[in-house]
């Protein structure tokens, strides 16, 4: 019962993460009509500012130790962050909560990101065919990740989380259980409060104000919209700017889970493609109901006495495919995905 | 007409492929391993091209047949003999059955779909192949060959060091002659002929392919597949066939690069490398004929060449400048070559996307025609 | 400062005029009439440096190839000679490789087989290299080691781990300086016994491909026989980015230890995890619970961050050793470059050594001559203390550093302290040990 009950939390924060990303791709998907193979790229780049924020704060003064030395016998040198020497107990505070900085940072960063993207690129691509599509978007991935690469190097660069939020909650003395059966740690379940809020804020945008009418509508009929006098060209625009933010988001939050490296982004392509394609393509519903079932399949199929049960009969372990098993199997019995329109993507 | 210059295209495609070692002396590619890498992928992509370029039928998942093939290929070598025949025949057979199978299940849906589709399958095939299933392809290591193979049919060989892979005694790694042309140092082996002979042959079902009936069916798909329905026509089993067609050439070209060198690692069946034909195909010009052959050699040129070039080299370079502007040079140019080689392939291949959907075969066609001063139907002679 | 410039110029342009090849002819292979494949003709020797530029090992691949820029130097008689005035042997005079002097080219990896053979088969072929050198990983280093033994050339493997390189893959071109799966848990063992108590009960994680299984099993069989009991082992795939799944039901299946069976970026964010669900913080069965790390290397450190601290694992050798050889190497590559050298960068430096000294004492390039005189080979002052190239399986043996994360890092490349340094013979095995069984390594090949 406790490890069920772990793994299910376990798996609505792994489908948190691959429902923000499913959302953004979601939403270019449905209002450009775009297949965006450079998503990931845009969530990795999101990391990175979480990178370089950190990197700027950590620009440092730096002075002589009068009595140490490095390993080459020269003076070793102390460095004091500019920040905390500028604003003193603020800049402490501003290096120790980098990520909810960089949030900030990142959200005027990646819209900006994703307008350029749109204006520059992807506006040419409305025309072509989805393979081109594709190709570019999937040439552009290629591109956003070498540059990365370039710059910060292949190895990870860890980003902690505050020192407030780093460890763990014991759940199960929460609800009468025993000590240490369910624990789980705080800055993932900040992770999944956030992801809600975020999927809760596109959500109410696109349903209660004019412009996410507007931006509906438009999903729905482009030409009539525009044979309206509105100009659904700059909206769509924008839409891609969020998405981009959304996809940034996502990125930036997940710095102080698993430490950011540059092709992080293709790690999670492919995952969020199949997440996209099981919820449905277009459906935003869908994806966000997708990103939690697979997160939580891909838990459960993790469980050692599920490993070995599987293993028992002889089949090779589960964990290593079951979110491309289950992609086929909904493919093939729910041809749309989940919760797909008809007419979508179809030809 | 049309069949003239099919006949003219064959032939000066294959004096091109035989005269490989001496036309490519002179940009350092003309050494047995990258020209046999050249062909053999080759083979690779014109298989693909007959699926994607005709039917715009997107498969990312392409890699698990080439992986599947070489995995064959390598097991008959350690069971049965060394002679390649048997080889190269079961890595068709076996990659025709997985692509009949993958196929089968992915062509039911058409669009991003299916591109979804052959990813998550050769993904699988992949993670399988790289852990649970170590028994067979020797995981992570990759299958090799080892000193107590069985290889049945093969008479007991020198017991200190593994045989080599033959073509009824001719041993496809052998130089048969290393003459100097023109300064340069030439090595013509019987592998690269091998191989090189499989990709005329393999131009060639292309030419007929592209040109059959059953080709015009599978462009029709891709023009307007739901016309094409009406018209009473299913596409299904047209498309089926394309599909298994493309899994048979990825299948060889797998058989082939285990003939070349016999080692099959899993790492072959990753998406990427099914994304890296994708890219050879569009590079080159996709449902063009040469195109893809073209794709191949670039791709390849740039993994096995551009990676190579170091700050040493790039110092070489341009030594005969100042001091200041080679140091200046050397800091422009070195983020693109050597280790940054996958970032000047992936800007090369966002120009081509955006500017020649065509792919450098209507580049090339553009300056011909520019350069004759022409008109534009003239220069398609021959590679349309 | 402008003689170091001028130094690392003429150094690059030694590396340039092979290099340069790439638009040029080259004289190269079937040299038949030296009797061994790519004989070097003229006035230069050419070695293959195959390392990772793409892909996730890029960085450690950097590191390597500084080192070997920096082997080179010295054996050409530029910069201050590093550990060649350290080390026992005492052949190598800074006048390249029996008076030719030493170019050479490098390639791209990417961390897989296929591309690993293929660039060192361009080195072969095109370049003429005598010699290749380098890898990041197991898989790639049997691979190109199967590569060269057809090839008839030499192959001085890199960073690999795995028992498999000289056990049931070892080839006689092949030698391995880097320590492996079963050397790092026979060092660990016994002192996770000490600082942890002999009644423990591990969980391990363990990459499920072969250089994972082979850690593993011989991280059990070690710490079995100090008498821990071992819980459970659950496999992982290598594909796994985020390892909550995996970290999440170890602190309640009765195990007080975790063992991590994982490399580069799977050990990164397996850890990280660990230590996010406060792990560490815990008691169980009435003791502190810890984790374990067999293998270490310095990037992985730096990539998991402060996540490190306090946890055991192994090295091969780092760069805070107070013996001359590591002094004189750090000194030199500290010079250099800036800061000091990884594990990685010291085994590659040491391995370009030990085949140019090895070539000197043979009197040739001839493959089967260098293994000759590498088989048995014993020397010191390389960092390791007294090593011993063992002619049965071309493994060398030293001793084995154990390690803990640094609490107080003062850099970025503090952020290990050495533990213990366990002598060689207690991480020794007879050449025959069930798990390093099954292969040969065949005769010598000399092409040609």
């Amino acid at each position: 019962m406790d490890a069920i009950l772990l793994q299910v939390l376990n798996g609505i924060d792994k489908g948190s993460a691959y429902a923000l990303i499913a959302l953004g791709l979601t939403l270019i998907f449905g209002t450009l009509g775009v297949v965006n193979f450079a998503h990931g790229a845009l969530f990795m780049i999101g990391a990175f500012v979480a990178v370089t924020v950190g990197k700027i704060l950590d620009i440092s003064k730096v002075t002589l130790d009068p009595v140490r030395v490095d390993f080459l016998g020269n003076p070793a040198k102390i460095k004091t962050p500019y920040v905390t020497e500028w604003f003193g107990e603020f800049g402490f505070w501003m290096i120790e909560w980098s990520v909810l900085v960089s949030v900030i940072v990142a959200i005027p960063v990646m819209v900006l990101i994703g307008i350029i993207l749109e204006r520059g690129l992807i506006k040419h691509f409305y025309d072509r065919p989805h393979a081109d599509q594709i190709l570019v978007t999937f040439g552009l991935a290629i591109v956003l990740q070498e540059v990365i690469k370039a710059v910060f190097g292949a190895n990870p660069i860890p980003q902690s989380a505050p020192e407030l939020l780093k460890g763990s909650l014991d759940f199960g003395v929460m609800i009468g259980m025993a000590e240490n059966t369910v624990i789980y740690p705080l800055w993932r379940l900040v992770y999944f409060c956030f992801s809600d809020l975020i999927i809760g804020g596109v959500f109410a945008f696109l349903r209660f104000t004019t412009f996410g009418m507007v931006v509906r509508a438009g999903m729905a009929d482009r030409e009539t919209v525009g044979l309206l006098g509105i100009n659904i060209d700059k909206r769509f625009t924008i839409m891609f700017g969020v998405a981009a933010a959304v996809a940034g988001l996502a990125g930036v939050m997940y710095t102080p889970i698993n430490p950011p490296n540059y092709h992080m982004g293709m790690d999670f392509l492919v995952l969020s493609f199949v997440v996209v394609v099981v919820g449905g393509m277009g459906s935003l519903p869908g994806a966000v109901a997708a990103g939690f079932l697979l997160g939580i399949l891909e838990s459960f199929a993790s469980m050692p006495l599920i490993k070995d049960a599987i293993a028992a009969i002889g089949l090779p372990s589960i964990d290593q495919i079951i979110i491309y098993l289950v992609a086929v199997i909904v493919l093939l019995v729910r041809p749309r995905g989940l919760m797909g329109k008809a007419g979508m993507m179809e030809d | 007409m049309n069949l003239m210059k099919d006949r003219l295209l064959l032939i000066i495609f294959a004096c091109v492929v035989l005269a490989a070692p001496l036309i490519f002396a002179p940009t350092g590619a003309a050494y047995p391993d990258l020209l046999q890498r050249f062909a053999i992928y080759g083979i690779f992509a014109i298989g693909f091209n007959i699926l994607f370029g005709l039917t715009g039928y997107l498969s990312f998942g392409h890699a698990a047949f080439l992986g599947v093939g070489s995995y064959s290929a390598v097991w008959m070598f350690k069971l049965l003999s060394m002679n390649i025949v048997p080889a190269l025949l079961l890595s068709i057979v076996i990659a025709g059955v997985f692509s009949l199978l993958i196929g089968y299940i992915s062509l039911r849906r058409s669009g991003i779909y299916f591109s979804i589709l052959t990813l998550a399958l050769a993904q699988m095939c992949y993670n399988l192949a790289y852990s649970v299933l170590t028994p067979l392809t020797n995981g992570e290591t990759g299958l090799q060959l080892r000193l107590d193979d069985p290889r049945i049919l093969d008479a007991a060989g020198d017991a200190g060091s593994l045989p080599s892979t033959n073509f009824f005694g001719l041993e496809m790694k052998e130089v048969f002659w290393n003459p100097t042309i023109f300064g340069y140092d030439l090595q013509f082996n019987w592998g690269y002929y091998v191989c090189a002979l499989l990709l005329i042959l393999s131009f060639w079902i292309s030419i007929r392919i592209f040109r059959s009936p059953f080709g015009l069916i599978l462009r029709a798909v891709k023009t307007n597949q739901t016309r094409l329905n009406y018209t009473g026509i299913n596409s299904r089993p047209y498309t089926l066939a394309a599909f298994v067609i493309s899994g048979m050439f990825a299948g060889l070209a797998g058989g082939l690069l285990a003939t070349m060198d016999p080692l099959a690692g899993a790492e072959r069946m990753q998406w990427t490398v099914g994304g890296e034909v994708v890219l050879m195909v569009v590079l080159g010009g996709m449902g063009t004929l040469s195109g893809p052959v073209l794709g191949a050699v670039f791709i390849k040129y740039f993994e096995n060449i551009f990676s190579k070039i170091n700050d040493g080299v790039l110092h070489g370079w341009f030594a005969i400048m100042p001091e200041w502007i080679e140091n200046a040079m050397v800091l422009i140019v070195s983020p693109f070559v050597g280790k940054g080689w996958h970032l000047t392939l992936g800007a090369l291949f966002m120009i081509v996307v955006i500017f020649l959907p065509g792919g450098l075969v209507e580049g090339a066609q553009k300056i011909g025609a520019k350069l004759s001063g022409a008109n534009k139907r003239a220069a398609k002679v021959g590679i349309e | 400062m402008s003689k170091l410039i001028m130094n690392r110029r003429g150094l690059l342009k030694t590396g340039a005029a092979v290099g340069a090849g790439m638009a040029m002819p080259t004289i190269l292979t079937a040299a038949s009439h030296a009797g061994y494949t790519n004989a070097p003709t003229g006035s230069t020797v050419t070695l293959g440096f195959n390392v990772p530029q793409t892909g996730a090992y890029a960085d450690e691949g950097a590191d390597e190839l500084r080192a070997y820029e920096l082997a080179v130097k010295h054996l050409n008689g530029q910069g201050d000679g590093g550990m060649m005035n350290t080390f026992s042997s005492k052949e190598l005079k800074g006048n390249g490789i029996l008076g030719k002097e030493v170019a050479f080219v490098t390639g791209d990896t990417q961390t897989k087989s296929d591309a690993a053979r293929a660039s060192a088969q361009s080195m072969i072929q095109k370049d003429g290299a005598v010699m290749i050198t380098g890898g990041s990983s197991s898989g790639v280093a049997i691979a190109v080691q199967g590569l060269c033994q057809e090839a008839g050339v030499i192959f001085m493997a890199g960073l690999t781990h795995s028992n498999d390189t000289t056990g049931k893959d070892k080839k006689a071109n092949g030698f391995r300086h880097f320590f492996n799966g079963y050397m790092s848990a026979a060092a660990l063992a016994p002192v996770l016994a000490e600082m942890y108590g002999e009644d423990r009960n591990a969980y391990h994680l363990t990459a499920d491909y072969t250089w994972g299984w082979t850690q593993q099993e011989s991280i059990q069989a070690a710490t079995e026989a100090k008498g821990w009991n071992t819980v459970a082992n659950v496999l992982t795939p290598l594909t796994t980015t985020d390892f909550s799944s995996y970290v999440a039901p170890v602190l309640n299946s009765g195990a007080d230890i975790l063992v991590l069976n994982h490399y580069g970026g799977n050990m990164i964010n397996s850890l990280t995890s660990a230590v996010q669900f406060g792990l560490r913080d815990k008691m169980v069965n009435g003791k502190n619970f810890e984790i374990v790390v067999p293998l270490y290397s310095r990037l992985m450190a730096r990539g998991a961050g402060e996540n490190v601290k306090g946890i055991f694992g192994s090295t091969n050798w780092h760069w805070s050793l107070q013996d001359e050889g590591s002094k004189a190497f750090v000194q030199s590559f500290g010079q250099e470059y800036g800061f000091p050298p990884s594990q990685a960068a010291h085994t590659v430096y040491c391995q370009t050594l030990l085949y140019a000294d090895a070539c000197e004492r043979a009197g040739t390039h001839n493959p089967c001559g260098v293994a000759e005189a590498l088989e048995g080979f014993k020397f010191s002052g390389l960092g390791n203390g007294d090593v011993e190239y063992r002619a049965e399986d071309h493994q060398c043996f030293k001793d084995v550093l154990v390690v803990k994360g640094k609490e107080n890092p003062t850099s970025e490349f503090d952020l290990l302290e050495v533990v213990q340094v366990t002598p060689r013979a207690q991480v020794e095995y007879p050449a025959d040990h069930p798990m390093f069984a099954g292969g040969a390594l065949g005769s010598c090949n000399a092409g040609g």
